[in-house]
């Protein structure tokens, strides 16, 4: 069972059991949906930006505990952040759940939020649930770009 | 439903003795398991997914190896002796396929790539043929996506209505509310013999009773009976029956599709081709008579000889051994599964058969899955292709485990203490 706690780690359990920042935002500046279509999981990111600073970030939406815990860190991580920080660490999350190793190291900061990203790495052994670890960012990146209250699937 | 109405002839008196679930039928699924080479691959596999998938025995796949080397050959052209004995085997497996169900004429088996296709076949020849804008096609809120998309893009392309029964508070057809539905516009009733997602049984012969009464057709999706119960289309008196090989244990991209000979007969061409032409010209094509009308080009020839060996296979155990088999395990999972605190199995109190379809308080079925992998039992997670169904029922997905002639109670145990292990990891 030990690899079993390789994928579900204390932190992902504890994440998925009570996400933090689950709730909506009354009047978002950004908001989009996330799909997957493999499963049926959906999740709504919304978000308060005051320029390009995130002030405000939240999540609902119903997910196995890899997404939940995904989205949960997601919010906590990047309140406070900026839409190039943002993109900064998708990137980067992105090329390590995949299996991969990122080409540029991330600014000091922003390397030690990565970290906090670091238990859901394990995802890589696991082809079909990359997509629960990305599918909150993905919803993001939805947002971000301005498409508005759009949805975003995984495939 | 009773289980007597669900045999062909009424069961025999068990003998004294015998293995495994112990009724007496000679029945060993431990045994049986050594027919199927994928447990020696897999020492530790408890299989638990035959409703999405059956794993295929020795028979059928050196069956199908064996034609490839000593067989094959194009069929229903060739003048030369191997293709007239390839003739000879792709039609003998009609002939496996018109017993299996017991039709009334060989000439109502069309083979199909599976139940998605025979149901498109029935949707885009019959429909547009026969169908008029307005007229209606009844489904229920059981089908899975194959029994209601077809039927979508023929109302987009004809315009006519498809009208949904729906389930009653326990998950079972509303026998009262689809008497309802069916209106003097019902051209056809498309409806699940078993429901996938859930494994409630549909009671089709009063189903077909009560449409044929007001008129209409009836096309029964057999995907999940047919490896389950003995099905006789004549007593049933629907007007079509689909069904899939390769959950019969047979290989993939082969299925059936049963109809009436004399609804058959007037429905035009589906795909245009070879082998389902009598003659050719550039201005006037004249068509073959069924089934060959709606097989055009070279057919699945090695799959339809390897369904009809896993109807060999089938039939050598006996399927009112097999519905004895599964009913057994069903009520057998069902009890352990209900004493595990949290777990709610869908469709409780209706009468199901081979699927055990169930959600675990708190956690994702994806979750439930991956632990469960983790103690090698291979179970489906999700909607199960049965989207609305499964929203219906107020959930994203469920966990799904579904037996085979293979599995028993020892499987069933494992699957119990690996959910609780689920459980454990993830209860709040």
């Amino acid at each position: 069972m030990m690899d079993l706690r390789e994928l579900y780690q204390d932190i992902i359990l504890d994440h998925g059991r009570r996400p933090r920042n689950f709730r909506t935002i009354e009047h978002p500046t950004h908001f989009a949906q996330g799909y997957n279509p493999l499963c049926g999981d959906r999740v709504t990111i919304y978000l308060t930006l005051d320029g390009d600073r995130i002030t405000d970030i939240s999540f609902q939406g119903r997910g196995c505990a890899i997404s939940t815990a995904a989205a949960s860190l997601m919010t906590e991580i990047l309140r406070g952040k900026t839409i190039g920080d943002a993109r900064a660490l998708f990137a980067q999350f992105h090329v390590r759940v995949t299996g991969g190793e990122p080409t540029e190291a991330l600014a000091e900061p922003l390397a030690e939020e990565m970290e906090r990203l670091e238990p859901l790495t394990g995802v890589k052994a696991y082809p079909a649930r990359v997509k629960c670890a990305t599918l909150s960012w993905h919803a993001l990146e939805a947002a971000l770009s301005g498409r508005d209250g759009s949805t975003v699937k995984t495939e | 439903m009773t289980t007597a109405s669900l045999r062909r002839t009424p069961a025999s008196p068990p003998p004294a003795s015998g293995e495994g679930l112990g009724r007496g039928n000679g029945f060993d699924p431990r045994r049986l398991r050594r027919d199927f080479p994928i447990f020696a691959h897999n020492p530790d596999l408890v299989f638990l997914d035959s409703a999405a998938s059956a794993q295929k025995p020795r028979s059928v796949i050196d069956g199908v190896a064996e034609y490839y080397r000593t067989d094959y050959a194009n069929v229903h052209r060739g003048v030369y002796r191997l293709s007239e004995r390839s003739t000879e085997l792709y039609e003998e497996a009609r002939d496996k396929v018109h017993r299996f169900l017991n039709a009334a004429d060989r000439r109502e088996i069309v083979f199909v790539r599976n139940t998605t296709e025979a149901i498109n076949l029935v949707a885009q020849s019959w429909g547009p043929a026969l169908l008029r804008e307005g007229d209606e096609v009844l489904i229920s809120e059981l089908e899975h996506h194959s029994n209601i998309v077809p039927w979508q893009l023929l109302r987009d392309r004809i315009g006519i209505r498809l009208v949904v029964a729906p389930i009653d508070p326990t998950g079972g057809l509303d026998l009262a509310a689809f008497e309802a539905a069916l209106s003097p516009r019902t051209r056809l009733v498309a409806m699940t013999h078993i429901a996938n997602a859930t494994g409630t049984l549909v009671p089709v012969e009063r189903v077909v009773q009560l449409a044929h009464r007001r008129g209409s057709l009836v096309l029964i999706d057999g995907s999940q009976a047919a490896p389950r119960l003995p099905i006789d289309v004549q007593a049933l008196g629907c007007d079509f029956y689909a069904f899939t090989g390769h959950k019969v244990y047979g290989p993939t991209g082969i299925g059936v599709l049963y109809a009436r000979l004399d609804v058959l007969s007037a429905m035009p061409p589906y795909q245009g081709g070879g082998e389902m032409i009598l003659h050719v010209s550039f201005d006037k094509t004249e068509y073959q008579e069924p089934p060959h009308r709606f097989e055009a080009g070279t057919p699945d020839i090695a799959g339809a000889i390897g369904l009809g060996l896993a109807i060999d296979f089938i039939e050598e155990l006996g399927r009112e051994n097999i519905l004895d088999h599964e009913e057994e395990l069903t009520g057998y999972g069902v009890d352990r599964l209900s004493r595990i605190p949290g777990l709610r199995l869908l469709g409780a109190g209706q009468r199901r058969l081979g699927i055990l379809s169930f959600d675990l308080e708190g956690v994702h079925p994806h979750d439930v899955a991956q632990v469960l992998d983790r103690h090698h039992v291979a179970v489906r997670a999700g909607h199960h292709c049965a989207q609305p169904l499964i929203e219906r029922l107020g959930l994203s997905g469920t966990t799904r485990a579904s037996l085979g002639v293979y599995n028993d109670e020892a499987d069933i145990d494992r699957l119990a203490v690996a959910i609780e292990a689920a459980r454990e990891m993830f209860a709040r």
